[in-house]
Formats: C-alpha cells, structure tokens, sequence
C-alpha cells in the first residue's frame, strides 16, 4: 500500500472560521434586525445631535407639550425642554458608556481570567478569591458609592460600572482557559518551544474568544441600563443628558405626562432588546457544537 | 549497557501524581504514573512501549518531552540531560524531539491553516530566517503527501489521515533528532493506519530519525520497531529487540499480550495458545509489596507477591522482570 493520498480528490476552497460563523449569524433573522436597528440607533446617536440642531437644555416651548402636537415629534418635559433632542444626546452618552464599561469588563476580566486559568495553582485561587469577592458585592450600592466618593464625571460612571461586572468575563475566561490548555493542540505548542505569553494569548485566547464576545456584546446592554440606574438615581453628571437621567428627572410626571418617562424606557428597553437579540445571534454563530447540528 | 550509542538514555525515570483519597481532610498520597523506568533507543531505530491502559506508557513519553515534570530520573538525548533543562535552555531543546500526538482531531488549532500550523514550531524557535520558513513548510507538505495548496485549509477541512499527516509535517519542521509518537495510528480506521506506518518508516528513512513509539498495538508494533519495551503499572517488565521478544517473550504478561494478538497466519494461530489473564490490575495508590502482576499472573508463586522481581538481563539486550525467569 502507498502513503500518499489521492491525488484527484478536489481541495475545498478555504473557509475561515469567520466566514462561517458570519454566514450563521446571517441565517438568525431576529439577531440580524437587531442589528440593523442597533446601527440605526447608533447612526442617530452619531449624527442626530448634529442634523437636529435643538440644545437638550433650552427651554424651548410651554411644558407638557404631548408628542405631536406644536410640532415637537417626542413633546416637551416638565421645564419645556425638547424630549427628541435629549433622546437623540442621550442615546451618544448610554452607548459611549455602555460601550466602555464593557470594553473595561473585558480587560479586565480576560487578564485576570487568562492568568488564573492557564497558571492554576496558587494564582487560581488568589484571582478566583478576587473574583469572588467582586461577585458578592452588592453591585449597584457599590458602584453608587463609587460615584458619591469621587464625583459624578462620565469616566468615573464608566469605571463604577466596569469594575462591578467584570466577574462573569473572568469566570467564562477561566474556564475556557481550563478546558483549552488541556488540548493536545496546545500542548504541541509547548513541545516546540512556546513561551507562556504566546501560549496565553496566541494559542489559547483566540480559541476562547467566542463565548467572551457573547458576553462582552450582553454586557454593553446591561452596562445601558445599569447607567441608567445610576442616572434615575440621579447619580450622574448633571450637564449631559443620558436616557436614565431623562427618567430619573421626570418621574415625578410619571402619571401627568407618562410619555416622559415612557419614551426613553422604551428607548433603553428596544437598545438592550436588540443588543440581546444580537448577543444571542453571535452565541449560535460562534458555539460550535450548536454549529454542528 | 545494551547499545553503543544510544540516542535517548531514560534512566529511572519516576512520575507521580498526588491524590486524595477521601475528601478534602484526607491525606496525600502518592500514585506512581511511571515507576523507576530505565531504557534507551539506539539512533536511526524505533524503540516501542506498549502497554495496555493506565500502563503509563504515554506518561513516560510526556515525561521525556516534559510535558509533564518527573519526580526523579534522568532522560538523556545525545549528552543533554532533558530532565535538567530550564528555561530557555529548554525552550530550544525542544526543537530536538518533537511529539506526533493520538488524536489528530484535537492536536490542530482549529483557528489556523494548515501551512501556518506546520510553520508555528518554527517561529516559536526563530532561529531561522522568515523567508526559510515558507520554503520549509512547502518542503515538509511534500514529504508528508499533501499538496501545497492545502496549506491555505483549516484543519477542519481535512481528513483524519489527512490531519495526522499535518502533525506528522508539524513534528518535522524544527528538525527533530527523536521523534515521539504517542499512538499516532489508533484514532485512525485501518486502511488508513497502513498509510500512516508506511509513511513514518518512509520518513524514517529519508530524514534519519529516531522514533520513540507509544502503542498498545503489537500488530503495528511488529511493523514499525527494531526494540520493544512492554510496561505494567508504571514498570517495564521486558525490554528486548523486536525479534526475541515476538518469539521468545519471557514475561508471563508478555506471553500473555502476544497470546492476544489476532492473526492470519494458520501456522502462528495454531502455535499460540491463548492465555487469559484474569482479574483486574490492582490499585495503583495501593500496590501490592510483590510483583505487580502477581494477583493476575497464573504462574504466580508465593515469591511472586513478597518481592518485587528487578529487570535483570537474561540474554544480551533481553531485560525481563521476572522472578520465574
């Protein structure tokens, strides 16, 4: 018998691992209209503020204006300020924190995951100790104080929502780092001559990311609503608007004038939803045992 | 000594693992993997050790790769004491022996194309030049069998046989002197399996490697090695060249697993006899003071389970641990 293969057998085209995973997530309809209307939204979070000139501030017509009417689309609050344009300022300021809180979440919950996993031992269980404590942390009182001690800038919103939810990142790392750096293929890696760093983060990582990308995309919606927690409870810079604080500064309308309160709620419900939608979309797409199917 | 110039000189070699019987509270105690091994494998030859399950036969390939640390011993390549090695002293020994693994399924990063698998061991050891390394990676795709424009697929796309030829290819680009070969063929069918052998004795040939060959399959054994060395429960119970071993096994346990082995030849299958072996090995926290494969062994005498029988040589380059011997 020969050891050669056949020779006529026809090669398939290479197919990254990305490219299949893209033409997945295009087949799940509900997580492909989440995203066109998250890129919708951000589209208007981008250029609204600019094309629709009305400062969120201004005083600009007679109070509990309903929507509609005197030609403001979304009416106006308590003060007679224009609703569309602090929905359209506000969508910048959730995104952007929600966007960086998860950015945060992930740094740090990787590093820390990555080490604990992949050197076991003694690390393990000072970082998973770590971890554990952060996860016991009653999250919103701790992020609330945060924000009372060093001031209500964005960044610091950003931080104290950060560094409350980086634990589900570190625990998903960690455990994909367990299972991975037991494989064989890693192993090859160290039988010719690897470094730990590039085992970690070229070998191991990009074989761990999916179900990190799943969770980081859910933790951009719930970093949104957990900013929008802080901001109803008034926990937040005062001169920028965000779709919590136009909540938070309403709610006392809430039975006058629910549209107010209802506007942004619903704007924060549908960006979270889609996020979700999308979050779930990337799930199927990259978990490969789904894929086989 | 059996050999002149042996390769690989593994001298006692020990591995342990600390395990827990009973809770959290309860005592550490020691589970020998591979117990006080010793053998060598001669250059340009294939030294086999086989065993069945939990025999600790791949251990001591993984211990000799370090891949897993030993707890005592030595494994000499060339005059390199494998075991002393640290840090980047180990880091560029590893370019000497390279590991083919069992299951070629989850021995390929799956996020990588072929050609840059191959190539990995050799940025990893950057000691060659970056325009080198494609020209080597097209040269080990041929001598494996595949065709360069394979290199661009990942490793999903290929075949099993297909994928231990990648291993094979990816084993070879740092220009090992040994070459460990854990199982290479037992997650393959068989047809395929015959492709693989041919293709690692071809390799043999062309670029003079040693193989140290991990299987518990003494048909391909037969096939592939010039010395065999048989192990039970971390110990090597004989140790000879291929020939006396296959005809002339001394161990009771080596009888024991010839005896198991099918085959087609009438003249063979009416010689051997089949000799079950009864019962279970025992535990290996609690072993036995005596021979290890007294309780199991049907010549066992009282002896057998007082002391343990040490590998003596009984004929030049034949090492049997048997009491009875």
């Amino acid at each position: 018998m020969t050891d050669q293969t056949n020779p006529q057998e026809t090669t398939p085209t290479a197919r990254s691992p990305f490219s299949e995973a893209l033409e997945m997530f295009l087949r799940n309809y509900a997580a492909v209209a989440g995203l066109a209307i998250l890129i919708l939204i951000a589209l208007a979070a981008v250029f609204g503020p600019g094309l629709y000139g009305t400062d969120p501030f201004d005083m600009v017509w007679a109070p509990f204006s309903p929507p509609g009417a005197d030609g403001f689309l979304l009416g106006t609050d308590y003060l007679g300020r224009d609703l569309m344009a602090a929905l359209l300022h506000g969508a910048r300021v959730s995104i952007v924190i929600g966007l960086a809180a998860a950015f945060m979440s992930v740094v740090i919950g990787v590093s820390i995951g990555a080490l604990a996993g992949y050197y076991g031992g003694l690390i393990e269980e000072v970082l998973m100790r770590i971890t554990e404590f952060f996860q016991v942390l009653p999250t919103l009182l701790f992020s609330m104080v945060i924000v009372a001690l060093f001031g209500a800038s964005l960044p610091m919103i950003t931080f104290a929502i950060g560094i409350v939810s980086w634990t589900a990142v570190a625990r998903i790392t960690r455990s994909e780092f367990l299972r991975i750096r037991e494989l064989e293929y890693v192993t090859a890696s160290r039988a010719s001559g690897a470094s730990n760093g590039k085992l970690m983060f070229s070998v191991i990582l990009p074989n761990a990311l999916p179900p990190i990308i799943v969770q980081a995309a859910l933790m951009v919606g719930s970093a949104i609503l957990f900013e929008a927690g802080l901001s109803f409870l008034g926990l937040t810079d005062p001169n920028v608007v965000s779709w919590g604080q136009i909540i938070g500064s309403n709610r006392q309308y809430i039975l006058d004038a629910s549209y107010t309160v209802t506007i942004p709620g619903l704007a924060i419900f549908v960006t979270v939803l889609c996020i979700s939608l999308v979050g779930d979309g990337l799930n199927d797409a990259l978990n490969p045992k789904l894929r086989q199917r | 000594m059996m050999t002149p110039d042996p390769l690989l000189r593994v001298q006692n070699l020990s591995v342990r693992f600390a395990v827990r019987r009973g809770g959290f509270m309860a005592a550490k105690s020691w589970l020998y993997a591979v117990d006080d091994v010793s053998f060598s494998v001669r250059r340009g030859e294939t030294l086999a050790i086989v065993g069945e399950s939990g025999s600790g036969k791949t251990t001591t390939a993984l211990a000799v790769a370090r891949l897993v640390a030993a707890s005592a011993g030595s494994a000499h390549l060339g005059d390199t004491d494998l075991l002393a090695l640290e840090g980047e002293a180990l880091r560029q020994a590893r370019a000497r022996l390279q590991f083919i693994f069992q299951d070629p399924y989850s021995s390929l990063n799956p996020r990588l194309r072929a050609g840059a698998i191959v190539r990995e061991p050799l940025d990893s050891q950057d000691n060659t030049a970056a325009g080198d390394r494609q020209g080597t990676v097209d040269r080990l795709f041929q001598a494996v069998g595949l065709r360069p424009e394979q290199q661009a697929l990942f490793p999903h796309q290929f075949s099993g046989g297909q994928r231990q030829r990648i291993g094979i290819a990816r084993a070879l680009a740092t220009q090992p002197e040994l070459v460990i070969c854990d199982e290479p063929v037992s997650a393959l069918d068989v047809a395929v399996q015959a492709q693989i052998l041919n293709l690692l004795r071809r390799l043999q040939g062309e670029f003079g490697l040693t193989y140290l060959f991990i299987s518990h399959d003494l048909g391909v054994v037969q096939h592939m090695c010039d010395s065999v060395a048989v192990m039970y429960m971390g110990r090597i119970v004989e140790h000879a060249d291929r020939l006396p071993l296959f005809n002339t096994p001394r161990h009771p346990y080596t009888v024991a697993l010839l005896s198991a082995v099918p085959s087609v030849d009438k003249a063979r299958r009416a010689r051997a006899q089949r000799v079950l072996i009864p019962g279970d090995p025992p535990d290996p926290v609690n072993l036995p003071p005596g021979c290890r494969f007294a309780n199991r062994c049907p010549l066992a005498e009282a002896r057998c389970s007082q002391s343990e029988p040490p590998l003596r040589e009984i004929a030049p380059g034949h090492k049997v641990a048997c009491h009875l011997v």
